[in-house]
């Protein structure tokens, strides 16, 4: 079958104006050359630090920014010339990290939910009728249509967000850190809500978030970025198990646990120094060699090739290229541990 | 414990009132930061982790909020009881704070030296104490060596927005350690930053408890980085500590059904296993369960739940406070 997106050699650059005339005078790189496909109804996820490119990608998809580069093919159709108000029909919709500032204070719930629904051209007793079965679905009362953004908890805020994404039908939705800002037992009841509604309404997630822990529990398919560039890309199970490149194991040993099962099942990896570079000033060859504790000759010259690990796990990184240990003299990996232990 | 703590927390209760209504915010809050020792307040938003720390701080706006009974004891005095003066010379002296947002905390157009050698011109000053501009400088480039920044000079002379996130963090840090305090209390400590730079403030906190002999009460949100970084835990819910103790044990074996539920809630790393929600929401602290405040939310709850519980012992320096310790061991 299919993939319902898929994402094709996606760059996105921003100028940099300087000067009295505001000349362009260089560029922030904040994507380059992602490909990434989505099948129906999976859960994919985009995990990776500030300044990766993760919510970038999330706008070009939802038609926010337009990639300088690339196509974003949505049941075959190019969706990467279209931007602007037009996202309102679009069969992809997004939910924002924080639900205070996503609703306007000034309007109901049931206002700010009827205005997908106008945009489809409902009627006013359809749109109330629509109203009250999209509050149902997200567990709200229907009551709750009269009410203000400020009578309402940060989850149900949330849940409001989800219920104006469903509305519009969408068969993708894109969902930017969407509980970042609330408690954790508010947290996990957003994320069982998000599960049943995906499964009844059989909706596609692109899920992006810098939660490692949440990742591992919502998505399926997960995708690590890192100044712009996937570095690796495979189901949860395999990347968390066995991650491949050293940034992927980096991140995941720095994700503070609860338990010790967790704790043991942490790449034995050092602490990472420094903090991740400029997008405007990125490295040549692989962009993570000034902070890689494995990096060699080659890591500062040359963009890495992509290596198939298993049948869906990729990694960019020059140690996973075949004959990459008799060149380096040693299996890092394993020297690793050695030195460590 | 042999030692008194630095700082000791006795029954604290607070209470905000408007319109003539009270709600009772903080009941019987109880806690020690020992010197050389990372303490670590957590809950959830609105469990009054914020007030306890204000509260200490002798920032709490009052009105609304006014101390209904407790003490806290800093160095065997009591904080309560002191004029408003006193309580000001040992604020960002003797104890100081970290704040949470390194975006918002600094100001934006005095550059990182100037804003440090302000606060140290004022504490001195709260001291008695006088200081040339040149010896003000040379302290400011020795707290910023003190929290590792490369090249303190420059970073001196730095306006905050050409600092990264993780840098303002220190700085924040610096800040608080200008005049050599004994306690610092951090508000939810490099919460604002990623995981990779996170671990390395946690670090650094770290650091100075250990070599320098702080007493740190840190005030988060986030078992994960409890877990990694204090010595001891109090866990708070609906302004009461409901579980306490060394960290390790707690985690190894929470005993109270909120820790649990708590715990259950966080995602975890190894996937599947439990990873649920709390149903239900915090009580109405105008009207308060009469007992145990979790009761209403607990899934083991009885009739005993309707009277307050006191902190049990349940094993060497773990204690909980429930009704029903025995039969959900």
């Amino acid at each position: 079958m299919s993939p319902l997106l898929e994402v094709v050699g996606l760059s996105k650059a921003f100028p940099i104006r300087g000067g009295l005339f505001g000349r362009v005078t260089g560029q922030v790189r904040a994507v380059s050359g992602v490909s990434f496909a989505l099948g129906r109804g999976e859960a994919f996820g985009l995990a990776g630090e500030s300044g990766s490119g993760k919510s970038t990608i999330a706008r070009m998809i939802v038609g926010l920014a337009k990639p300088s580069e690339g196509a974003i093919l949505f049941d075959g159709r190019d969706l990467a010339g279209q931007t602007g108000l037009s996202g309102r029909s679009r069969p992809v919709q997004m939910v924002f990290q924080n639900p205070g500032s996503s609703l306007n204070p000034r309007r109901s719930i049931g206002q700010s939910m009827a205005v997908p629904l106008h945009a489809r051209g409902l009627s006013g007793g359809e749109i109330a009728a629509r109203v009250a079965s999209l509050l149902d679905m997200v567990q709200l009362p229907a009551g709750f249509a009269d009410r203000y953004p400020y009578e309402l908890s940060g989850g149900q805020k949330q849940r409001v967000a989800i219920a104006r994404a469903i509305a519009a039908e969408p068969q993708l939705i894109v969902l930017d850190e969407p509980t970042s800002a609330l408690d954790v037992s508010v947290q996990a009841k957003i994320i069982d809500l998000l599960n049943d509604l995906g499964r009844s309404l059989g909706l596609t997630y692109l899920f992006i978030s810098h939660d490692l822990s949440l990742m591992r529990n919502f998505v399926e398919r997960v995708g690590i970025l890192y100044l712009g560039r996937l570095v690796e890309v495979g189901p949860v199970r395999s990347l968390f198990e066995a991650p491949a490149h050293p940034y992927t194991r980096s991140l995941i040993a720095a994700v503070p646990v609860v338990s010790d099962e967790e704790s043991a099942l942490k790449p034995n990896e050092p602490a990472l120094e420094g903090e991740i570079p400029s997008p405007a000033n990125q490295p040549a060859g692989c962009a993570f060699h000034t902070r890689c504790p494995h990096a060699f000759a080659p890591c500062a010259v040359e963009l890495p090739d992509v290596v198939q690990l298993d049948d869906q796990h990729f990694a960019r990184c020059h140690l996973l290229a075949p004959g990459a240990s008799t060149r380096r003299g040693a299996d890092w990996r394993t020297a690793k541990a050695r030195s460590a232990g | 414990m042999t030692a008194d703590p630095l700082l000791s927390v006795r029954s604290l209760s607070v209470d905000f009132w408007s319109y003539g209504r009270r709600s009772q915010v903080l009941r019987d809050v109880s806690l020690d930061v020992p010197a050389h020792r990372h303490v670590a307040l957590v809950g959830e938003s609105g469990c009054g982790k914020s007030v306890t720390m204000r509260a200490i701080m002798g920032i709490l706006a009052a009105p609304p909020a006014r101390i209904a009974s407790g003490a806290i004891l800093f160095d065997g005095r009591d904080l309560l009881r002191l004029s408003a003066r006193e309580r000001e010379a040992l604020r960002g002296t003797a104890m100081a704070m970290v704040f949470q947002d390194p975006m918002t905390s600094l100001n934006p157009v005095f550059t990182i030296g100037d804003q440090m050698g302000a606060i140290l011109r004022y504490a001195d000053r709260r001291l008695g104490r006088a200081r040339s501009r040149r010896a003000r400088l040379a302290r400011v480039h020795e707290v910023l060596t003190q929290v590792r920044m490369p090249d303190p000079e420059r970073i001196a002379r730095s306006f905050p927005i050409m600092l990264s996130g993780g840098m303002r963090q220190r700085v924040l840090i610096a800040m608080a350690l200008l005049s050599e305090p004994r306690l610092l209390i951090a508000d939810e400590p490099g919460a604002a930053l990623d995981v990779t730079t996170q671990a390395q403030i946690l670090k650094l906190l770290r650091d100075l408890v250990d070599d320098r002999g702080l007493a740190l009460l840190m005030i988060t949100h986030n078992l994960g980085v409890v877990r990694e970084a204090a010595d001891d835990v109090y866990v708070m819910y609906a302004g009461s500590v409901v579980e306490h103790g060394a960290t390790a044990e707690l985690f190894a074996r929470p005993r109270h059904p909120y820790t649990r539920a708590l715990l259950d809630c966080v995602p975890k790393l190894s996937g599947g296993a439990t990873f649920r929600g709390i149903d239900g929401s915090l009580p109405d602290y105008s009207a308060p369960p009469p007992g145990c405040r979790f009761a209403p939310r607990c899934p083991l709850a009885i009739s005993a739940c309707s009277r307050p519980p006191e902190a049990r012992r349940v094993s060497a320096d773990h204690y909980a406070a429930c009704w029903r310790l025995e039969d959900a061991a």
